[in-house]
């Protein structure tokens, strides 16, 4: 199965042909743009080992993300980082549970997906995020500062590096400390130091039950609750403020949820899984309101939690406890970085047109030194998703 | 040899007090916790502040000098063993607690704080460092990072890679790299992740901001007794498909239990084969209906007695024979080897039956102490390193539950590390291009090799030689096969 990507980019780097590895197509808006001849992984699909017990899941990288979450739906189970997929989806009902259940095709392809010849250049509905595109992107959902983010969870992976070589780091176990972390490097690498073809993943159960908290509380009020919450034994699993409302997800066995609920007050919520699926995925209209024909741009500052707020106008949503402020903003991205810089953090252009150093911050020169000797030592020839984490390599 | 020259050179850069190269004051250095690897340094360098550490690294690079870093000495992999002809540096008195922010949950000190004193500095705020290496009394953080050290709670807390947020390290030649820092990501590639566990093979780190967490409100452990291990190791996965993670998991086999009963007297039921503690913490609510599931599954998983601890007291007694359980075992015995390997839960029964063959064939007792909840098996191995072949018998036993661990999916260190200890299983754990990417990791940041060298990442042309050397021993015969 993996012969045919080895091939393709031994072809590659034989000719100096950039690559442009695609799964789903859900998040090509993301990083800076690339081109080069597409590379779909979305033959490559099926969920490899499954073991609740052992709260690991191996699948190949093209493999839905939907599908693997059905599936660990009907083992109560869950991926604890929350991964956004984008795109319009069916909202989940109100309780929580999905409106329907695939089984896995194990070394098949789904049904639905287009079957997309070798390097044929389908465009792919937007909606279908996959795992390796997942784990390529590092992104996470609302549930990560309390749960953790798709780093924490990657156990091992399998990858086919610049040169065609295939490579397998980590495992599938909790605990493994033999040899460098690789695992977690490709975590967030867009896909510039290798194709990851599978990923094993650590699971957890899901929560016995969920309910959502509703304050109307300003800002700095807002941030200062978020932080003062979080250093307390409460069930905690997500927060958002915007528009004067913080939200707050409770999650747990009943009774602690009943009683964070009893302790700390607020209105519930109802339809509270639409709510932070719409989130988790940017289907909320905020994230759709740059201005056409702006210079607008969504940016994430990505902060200290604890930041006060960083008085950049009234288009901004905070998620992450205070740890993540998205702004719908037209100011220059050297501003953005220095505000996010004092607040602790750095900043992302996330969607619209990138600056010309790129939509992430640019890094230290001795950090960018070690970028560049990692790329070269994984990707010699520079042909994997080129330009799309920092324009220089 | 280190020349006077260099020698003369590292003196002005430190206060006298601060480099020791007098045989008396080197000894203490020549091993770190596994001390069956010694070597004496030639120089000791204490530094006292970081300006001092990016000196000394200059210094070093400039004369091609090797550099090993070392914080408390409690390692159990011989990753902090001196090398000949290199620099011991020492980061012990880099002690300081810089800051504590107890609303945004964080940490800020240097790397030779103590593990336990983060907790201990946090306490007042009700927060806490939740990895616990049983060495927290005594290792410290820039260790811990060095090696990605767990504990006993890493199957609900993780490992010191998921309590981490930032570092401020230096590269060989002097270079400052701030990873990470007060936000919970980083732009770029994870160099923490990177750094974390990398045996002080890629750069020295002289400041570490960790994740605090709120204590929790109760804890509580329940102790279950079983006739067959099986059957233990089969409850295990029970309570966790039953949706319950517990914040702690410890199995211990009948050799075990009575070696920690007879030396603690914890109360432990004595006529049977295994024993699991399984503690249960968080909000109080979730703590109840958590024991009322954990004890509805271990009566199901055919356990013979089953304990709660009803006060904090008895929680401790509970606890005391499992934190007791390596030296209980060391009084059975001369000497104790203590293996490090993890395994996928389901196949521990599997994996002690061998271990008792291979027991049995080398003549050498094992009790099995087991971190459960997340598969890291610590093989005991009784020997006396008086008798001739001693030692080495216990280290080739070791070295064939390390490979039996990597044959049945696992790896052959979970949390000790691999330093000088286990390279020669690296090779078994790992193929060629595996390695050989690691060398060209280790290029990238310290390409004249001068960090911690021979450590942790074996030379291809060794493994060679070593395999060759197993395949005589009737053992594993094709050490390049993949089988992670």
């Amino acid at each position: 199965m993996l012969d045919a990507f080895i091939d393709r980019i031994q072809a590659a780097q034989a000719s100096g042909t950039p690559l442009v590895i695609q799964g789903g197509g859900s998040k090509t808006f993301y990083g800076n743009a690339d081109e080069g001849e597409v590379l779909a992984t979305r033959t490559l699909t099926g969920v490899v080992d499954y073991q609740p017990k052992e709260l690991v899941l191996t699948a190949r990288a093209g493999t839905p993300l939907a599908e693997i979450e059905a599936l660990l739906a009907e083992q109560g189970q869950m991926l604890a980082f929350e991964p956004p997929h984008f795109g319009e989806r069916p909202l989940p009902n109100p309780d929580g549970t999905a409106k329907q259940s695939t089984k896995p095709a194990s070394g098949q392809v789904a049904a639905y997906l287009p079957l997309a010849g070798e390097g044929a250049n389908v465009t792919p509905k937007p909606t279908h995020a996959t795992l390796g595109g997942s784990i390529a992107a590092g992104l996470s959902g609302p549930r990560r500062p309390y749960a953790g983010a798709a780093r924490d969870f990657v156990l091992g992976v399998r990858i086919i590096d610049g040169s065609g070589q295939p490579l397998r780091f980590g495992g599938q176990v909790i605990k493994n400390v033999a040899g460098y972390d690789v695992s977690r490097l490709m975590v967030g690498a867009l896909g510039t130091l290798g194709l990851i073809t599978e990923v094993s993943l650590k699971v957890l159960p899901k929560p016995a039950t969920e309910t959502t908290l509703q304050f109307e509380l300003d800002e700095p009020a807002a941030i200062l609750k978020m932080n003062q919450w979080a250093g307390q034994p409460l069930p905690l699993s997500a927060t958002s403020w915007h528009a004067g409302l913080l939200t707050l997800r409770l999650s747990g066995a009943a009774s602690a949820v009943q009683a964070a609920q009893a302790r700390l007050g607020g209105e519930t919520l109802k339809d509270a899984a639409a709510f932070w699926q719409r989130l988790r995925d940017q289907t909320t209209p905020f994230f759709d309101k740059r201005a056409p024909d702006s210079n607008q741009g969504l940016w994430r500052l990505s902060v200290k939690p604890t930041a006060p707020p960083l008085h950049l106008g009234d288009a901004q949503w905070i998620e992450w406890g205070g740890a993540v402020r998205w702004l719908i903003s037209d100011a220059a991205a050297d501003t953005l970085r220095k505000v996010a810089k004092t607040a602790g953090g750095h900043a992302t252009l996330f969607r619209g047109t990138a600056p010309v150093d790129g939509a992430f911050t640019p890094l230290s020169p001795p950090l960018s030194v070690l970028h560049r000797n990692l790329k070269q030592r994984f990707d010699p020839g520079g042909i994997l998703n080129r330009g799309r984490l920092y324009p220089d390599f | 040899m280190l020349s006077p020259a260099f020698l003369s050179q590292l003196r002005r850069l430190l206060p006298p007090h601060c480099v020791l190269n007098e045989r008396e004051d080197l000894l203490p250095f020549e091993s770190d916790g596994l001390a069956a690897y010694r070597n004496t340094p030639d120089v000791v360098a204490l530094p006292e502040n970081e300006a001092q550490v990016a000196a000394i690294l200059q210094l070093c690079h400039q004369h091609k000098v090797a550099v090993v870093a070392r914080g408390a000495g409690t390692g159990l992999s011989a990753g902090a063993l001196p090398v000949d002809g290199a620099v011991l540096l020492v980061l012990a008195k880099l002690n300081r607690i810089k800051a504590i922010d107890p609303l945004a949950r964080t940490a800020t000190v240097e790397p030779g704080v103590r593990n336990q004193a983060i907790s201990e500095a946090a306490a007042s705020h009700g927060l806490y460092y939740a990895p616990d290496p049983s060495s927290q009394i005594a290792c410290s953080i820039g260790g811990n990072v060095a090696e990605n050290s767990g504990g006993v709670h890493c199957l609900k807390y993780g490992l010191t890679v998921h309590n981490i947020l930032g570092l401020r390290a230096w590269t060989i030649d002097g270079q400052l790299l701030e990873i990470g820092g007060e936000s919970l990501d980083a732009p770029g590639y994870d160099l923490l992740a990177l750094l974390t566990g990398s045996e002080g093979m890629l750069a020295v780190i002289t400041e570490v901001t960790v994740k605090l967490l709120p204590r929790p409100e109760r804890a509580q452990v329940v102790l279950a007794a079983f006739n067959d291990v099986a059957m233990a190791g089969a409850a295990v996965g029970n309570i966790i498909a039953a949706g319950v993670i517990p914040a702690g998991l410890e199995m211990m086999d009948r050799l075990a239990i009575q070696a920690a009963e007879a030396f603690v007297h914890a109360g432990y039921p004595l006529d049977c084969e295994a024993l699991l503690l399984c503690e249960v913490d968080g909000v109080n609510e979730e703590v109840s209906a958590d024991i009322f599931t954990v004890r509805k599954v271990l009566e199901a998983s055919g356990a013979i007695e089953i304990r709660t601890a009803e006060s904090e007291e008895q929680r401790l007694k509970f606890w005391a024979g499992r934190k007791a359980a390596f030296p209980a075992v060391g009084r059975l015995a001369p000497d104790y080897y203590c293996m490090d390997g993890t395994i996928p839960r389901g196949q521990l029964p599997h994996v002690l039956k061998r271990i008792g063959e291979m027991s049995a064939e080398f003549g050498l007792a094992v009790a099995n102490v087991f971190h459960a909840g997340d598969g890291n098996l610590h093989p005991l191995i009784l020997f006396d390193a008086n008798q001739p072949d001693g030692l080495h018998k216990a280290e080739e036993f070791g070295a064939r539950i390390l490979e039996l661990c990597v044959e049945v999916g696992g790896t052959i260190t979970g949390e000790h590390g691999v330093g000088l200890e286990k390279i020669r299983q690296m090779c078994t754990q790992f193929a060629t291009p595996e390695l050989t990417r690691f060398h060209e990791v280790k290029a990238a940041f310290d390409p004249d090799r001068l960090l911690n060298p021979g450590k942790a990442v074996p030379e291809l042309h060794r493994c060679a030689e070593w395999g060759a050397m197993h395949v005589h021993g009737g053992q594993l015969p094709h050490p390049e096969l993949p089988r992670f």
